[in-house]
């Protein structure tokens, strides 16, 4: 028999014994045993060791408001620290460690850090180590040296390294009514709203439904409360539009009434069932949502409020009538309302002696004094706890009179106690309601905050909504149930509910001061003085004491500390609770695993987009890169070589004989309507509608800004249908704007837009015998200068496929582009192969595509960056004047014509070295003082053409500098050398080849 | 965040893209009147509360659609297309440049 089981109660199942591990040590529990509750039975009173002064911690609660007892559960080698020991449901094989200890538990060194504890007040580190440098012990480097050992003494659990390989799920879910919590209003709530027919969710975060009912003793309609809850919860069940979601924590309100929950689908079990996630991610939809998710009870400020022994009443009270475990043998009560009478009744009843029952208030309801006797308990009225002695678990308190004012008097008396229960009131759940919109209300008699009227469509139930009782939390749930299915109130019967008549009402909540730490924050040792020190130095808004003393912003986000900081920072200011703020509260409810939030959807996310020729590409020895989310070949490397030996060869093949490209990745839009040309001048800076049919245009868009946005070729294939090729990065962003100009800026144009990029496959033929190849392939249609001159179009037929080829150059080569469906572009790629096979045809990547067009001058995405607009890139032959066009009106702004602007020019590497993209264009001086800054080089390449190394830039002045010496300057690779400025214009300016 | 499209129903703010300031009027596209432009591309309201914005229904029929959303709560008021929006804000703009 564990020293601390109670010999019978409690929800728990005797008869199944769970073997687990606490810091190696073996342990048994029962099933339905928390791992507080269980280790609690075997007499363990240390848990854990404080954040900050490493002091020995019990546990405080008995629920998911617990500060002290967290934990980190083994999982082979997965770590997951900061469990609350409350919320860990055992099973064999548990293993568990204790956090913030070193070596061990029992022996920990960072205690001494207590000896020098008024040192180590709110802010001590940061005005210790960050200060103005003082001497040589002080300021940012030493802080920055320090940190380190003292982020190691103070804190939390730590995670692991291994990677976690559990599975976590995510569900979409939509509802009418969403219930959160299932304690007697919850249930009652979910009932109802269940009657009219409606999809009903109700989810609690714990295993059992039922809520209060488990541990309150209380009779409801003539049974005991967890049975008639267990009943109600079974008829739910059986209910088929109720889905109930045990072990499901709701921790965020949004927007539209979209709430997120975290289901611990397989916490409870060593490993899940098969294909079952371990958590799961709700996102619930819900069209009303009813809250009913209850109270947290509040601990006393007192000294040594904080020793191994000292916890809520209400969790004393459910560690004996739900668990069947006494957290003490000889246990005292120090409270300041009626709820912890009840408890101590029920500790006595579970074979508990009482000692005490220390009330701050000088009188109190006849039930509560029924309860004291029960209890058996001295009752000392007007009385306060001012000290607590014992080492890792208490031995005895000290009382002494307290008055209203808050004054101590009297001689201290010493009572023997191995636990203290304490209460000072409840405070509603309020924080969904918060999260929602909305303030919550102070309420003066209840000392606490009431939810605020809601800014959603929510309904408040039970303790949540402040109700006094369970009989009033049922007939509260009711109704809200029906308000939030639609439904009409119904005249059903209202439920009894047998249970003392306590005052709800507690004492307004004050501190009891004396010398020692007394803590309101547990989890962040944050104490009374701390929160006093904040407001002498000034911090006195609730939300600059947070951010000093890290009041409430642990793990446990404040849950228990809340209030009594208040309290403390009000009485200080000599104001009243609501004048010092009100705290207001964001997501998560509770801590979230990220594995659930990221559910499947981990690693790379991105989708592949692939060519029709992607495979052949791979097959003939292609290196593939990525571009956006489409992969391009780069190169085609023959064994053994180099990257530059292979671009080189294969841009010298396009210059001497043929070569091809696929292009399919291009944008590609089809723009068609009565409209459609006049709706292309107006995008275009150029004409478009006075394009013939069957000839293409190569077209410059602009930013309304005037900047230079996009470029490609526009081909108009009928009088009312254009295909638009766009860059391949800007395919998306040029359609949506496209998109945007038609349905809002010229509503009246009668044009359609269809994105056609996945629609077409493309190969871009190029060099001196290119039409050679089409003329060997190529049938239903002639292609020679006549037929397809530049810039023309013709359709015809490659090995029995429909084809469009347009005779448009990108590297400067007499060159086709040549489109059929994409299914067929494989087809036609390899029908072009071999028909180029006798000209010594060879496939290109991006490397030689990039050469050929720098060696042409043409722009690319790195030289349109956004930055630059059509003049910097000598592209003002484009800018029509006879039309106004998007971007005309700002295009010629004082800045953007300024003769100190970046323009386009060709640099030639001077020391035959490669350049490379990104290094600076210096007039002068070295490496480590380089010059005067001119520009930067956006592309580079080895020119087969020129045998050079040469590259584009953006270069002050741009063409003016032609002829004229510079540097390129690169301090992150240690690159500096010669260049000459050149025009961009490097190979056959005159075009000739290309219209040959 | 929802958003009904005129469309398509109730869909959820990820399948939308953000579009810009209804409010805001484009100049005429032959104007050269900078501030007029200036004020377009770049000025813009930052309001507490219901505030006329663009929007498009990018992952679904890519409508572009004009909603009222409260900047403080993201709660929708009105949702129409912005087709029809525009053609009614020109007819009235040119119905008030023939009295002028």
């Amino acid at each position: 028999m564990s020293p601390r089981r109670a010999a019978s109660g409690g929800r728990i199942d005797r008869a199944r014994t769970i073997r687990f591990t606490f810091d190696g040590q073996a342990y048994t529990g029962h099933a339905g045993d928390t791992l507080a509750s269980a280790l609690l039975a075997n007499g363990v009173t240390l848990f854990g060791r404080s954040f900050k002064y490493h002091r020995p911690r019990g546990v405080l609660t008995a629920g998911i408001d617990e500060p002290n007892a967290l934990v980190t559960i083994l999982a082979g080698d997965v770590r997951e620290p900061n469990i609350p020991a409350t919320m860990v449901e055992i099973y064999d094989g548990l293993s568990a460690v204790s956090q913030n200890r070193f070596p061990s538990l029992g022996f920990d060194i960072g205690a001494v850090n207590q000896l020098g504890g008024k040192l180590i007040s709110a802010g001590f580190y940061y005005k210790t180590f960050m200060g103005p440098v003082v001497g040589p012990l002080k300021g940012t480097r030493f802080w920055m040296f320090c940190e380190h050992f003292i982020r190691r003494a103070a804190g939390l659990g730590s995670a692991g390294h291994a990677a976690d390989n559990a599975r976590y799920g995510k569900m979409n879910a939509f509802c009418d009514v969403l219930v959160v919590g299932a304690g007697p209003a919850g249930l009652s709530a979910a009932k109802a709203a269940a009657a009219g027919g409606g999809r009903v969710v109700l989810a609690d975060l714990d295993a059992q439904m039922g809520g209060s009912t488990q541990w309150s003793g209380e009779t409801i309609d003539g049974k005991p409360a967890a049975e008639w809850a267990q009943a109600l919860a079974d008829e739910l069940a059986a209910t088929p539009n109720v889905r109930i979601l045990p072990r499901t924590t709701v921790w965020g309100y949004y927007d539209n009434n979209t709430l997120a929950a975290l289901e611990r689908v397989a916490d409870h079990k060593l490993t899940p069932a098969r294909g079952e996630p371990r958590h799961r991610h709700w996102i619930i939809r819900a069209g009303s949502v009813v809250l009913a998710t209850g109270a947290f009870e509040r601990p006393l400020v007192f000294r040594g409020n904080d020793r191994p022994g000292v916890m809520l009443a209400s969790a004393a009270e459910r560690y004996a009538n739900e668990f069947g475990v006494l957290p003490g043998e000889n246990i005292a009560v120090f409270t300041n309302n009626d709820s912890a009478y009840r408890a101590a009744a029920a500790l006595k009843q579970a074979g508990a002696s009482v000692a005490a029952i220390v009330d701050i208030r000088p009188d109190v309801s006849v039930a509560a004094r029924e309860l004291a006797a029960q209890a058996g308990a001295e009752l000392l009225l007007g009385y306060a706890v001012v000290g607590t002695e014992g080492g890792k678990g208490l031995s005895n308190i000290k009382v002494r009179r307290f008055d209203n004012a808050g004054t101590l008097s009297g001689e201290p008396r010493i009572i023997a106690a191995d636990c203290l229960a304490m209460s000072g009131g409840w405070s509603p759940v309020v924080h969904l309601a918060s999260q929602a919109g909305g303030k919550p209300v102070w309420d003066a008699e209840r000392q606490a905050f009431l939810p605020p009227s809601p800014t959603q469509n929510w309904i408040g139930a039970g303790a949540f909504a402040g109700a006094a009782d369970t009989e009033t939390a049922i007939a509260e749930g009711r109704k809200a149930g029906e308000k939030a299915a639609g439904e009409k109130a119904s005249r059903a019967k209202a439920v009894k509910v047998f249970a003392p008549a306590l005052d709800p009402n507690p004492a307004p909540y004050r501190e009891v001061r004396a010398d020692g730490k007394a803590f309101v924050d547990f989890q962040h040792d944050v104490t009374a003085e701390d929160v006093r020190l904040a407001r002498r130095e000034g911090f006195l808004s609730v939300e600059h004491l947070k951010r000093y003393t890290t009041l409430g912003m642990a793990t446990d986000q404040g849950k228990t500390s809340n209030v009594p900081g208040l309290a403390i920072m009000a009485e200080a200011r000599g104001l009243s609770i609501p004048e010092v703020g009100t705290t207001r509260f964001r997501p998560p409810f509770s801590a979230v695993s990220l594995g659930a939030l990221a559910g499947e959807r981990y690693g790379e996310l991105r989708p592949d987009r692939l060519t029709p020729m992607h495979d052949w590409h791979v097959e003939q020895g292609a290196r593939m890169y990525a571009a956006g989310l489409w992969f391009r070949p780069q190169i085609y490397g023959h064994p053994g070589e180099t990257v530059e030996q292979a671009y080189v060869r294969e841009a010298k093949a396009v210059r001497e004989g043929v070569g091809m490209v696929d292009v399919s990745t291009l944008g590609k839009i089809a723009v068609q309507g009565p409209d459609a040309a006049e709706f292309l001048d107006r995008v275009y800076t150029n004409m478009f509608s006075t394009l013939a049919v069957g000839k293409a245009r190569y077209g410059l868009m602009l930013r309304e800004d005037g900047i230079a946005y996009d470029d490609g070729t526009t081909w108009r294939l009928g009088e009312q249908e254009f295909l638009m090729t766009t860059t391949t990065a800007n395919a998306g962003k040029v359609m949506q704007q496209l998109e945007y100009y038609l349905d809002i800026v010229w509503p009246e144009l009668r044009v359609h837009l269809t994105s056609v990029t996945d629609q077409w496959a493309g190969a871009a033929i190029a060099g001196p015998k290119s039409r050679d190849v089409l003329a060997a392939c190529v049938t239903g249609t002639k292609v020679d200068n006549e037929a397809l001159p530049f810039m023309g179009i013709v359709h015809g037929e490659i090995d029995g496929v429909p084809v469009m080829i347009c005779r448009l150059s990108f590297s400067g080569e007499m060159a086709y582009e040549v489109y059929c469906g994409a299914g067929y572009g494989l087809h036609v790629w390899e029908a072009l192969m071999e028909a180029g096979e006798p000209f010594g045809i060879v496939p290109y990547g991006m490397e030689a595509l990039g050469t050929l067009r720098i060696e042409k001058g043409h722009v690319t995405g790195t030289e349109i960056d956004g930055r630059t607009t059509a003049r910097d890139l000598y592209l003002d032959w484009m800018l029509s004047k006879k039309k106004p066009f998007a971007g005309s009106a700002l295009m010629d702004r004082e800045g953007l014509l300024s003769p100190n602007r970046l323009k386009l020019a060709g640099v030639v590497s001077l020391d035959g070295r490669a350049l490379n993209g990104g290094a600076h264009v210096v007039t002068g001086g070295s490496l480590d003082e380089p010059g005067e800054d001119i520009g930067h080089i956006t592309a580079v390449c080895y020119s087969p053409a020129l045998g050079k190394y040469i590259g584009l830039a953006m270069v002050r002045g741009g063409k003016e500098r032609i002829g004229q010496r510079a540097y390129y300057c690169d301090p992150v690779r240690k690159r500096f050398g010669p260049v000459e400025i050149a025009s961009h214009h490097f190979y056959d300016p005159e075009g000739s080849r290309m219209h040959g | 965040m929802l958003i009904t499209c005129p469309y398509c129903g109730p869909r959820d703010l990820a399948e939308f893209t953000y579009q810009g300031d209804a409010n805001r009027v484009r100049p005429d596209p032959a104007s050269t009147d900078h501030e007029a432009w200036y004020d377009y591309v770049y000025q813009r309201a930052n309001p507490v509360g219901d505030h006329k914005e663009y929007w498009q229904h990018s992952g679904g029929c890519r409508s572009h659609i004009v909603v009222v959303r409260n900047t403080m709560t993201h709660a929708v008021g009105s949702v129409g297309f912005a087709r029809e929006h525009e053609e009614r804000k020109s007819a009235a703009r040119h119905k008030s440049g023939e009295k002028a």
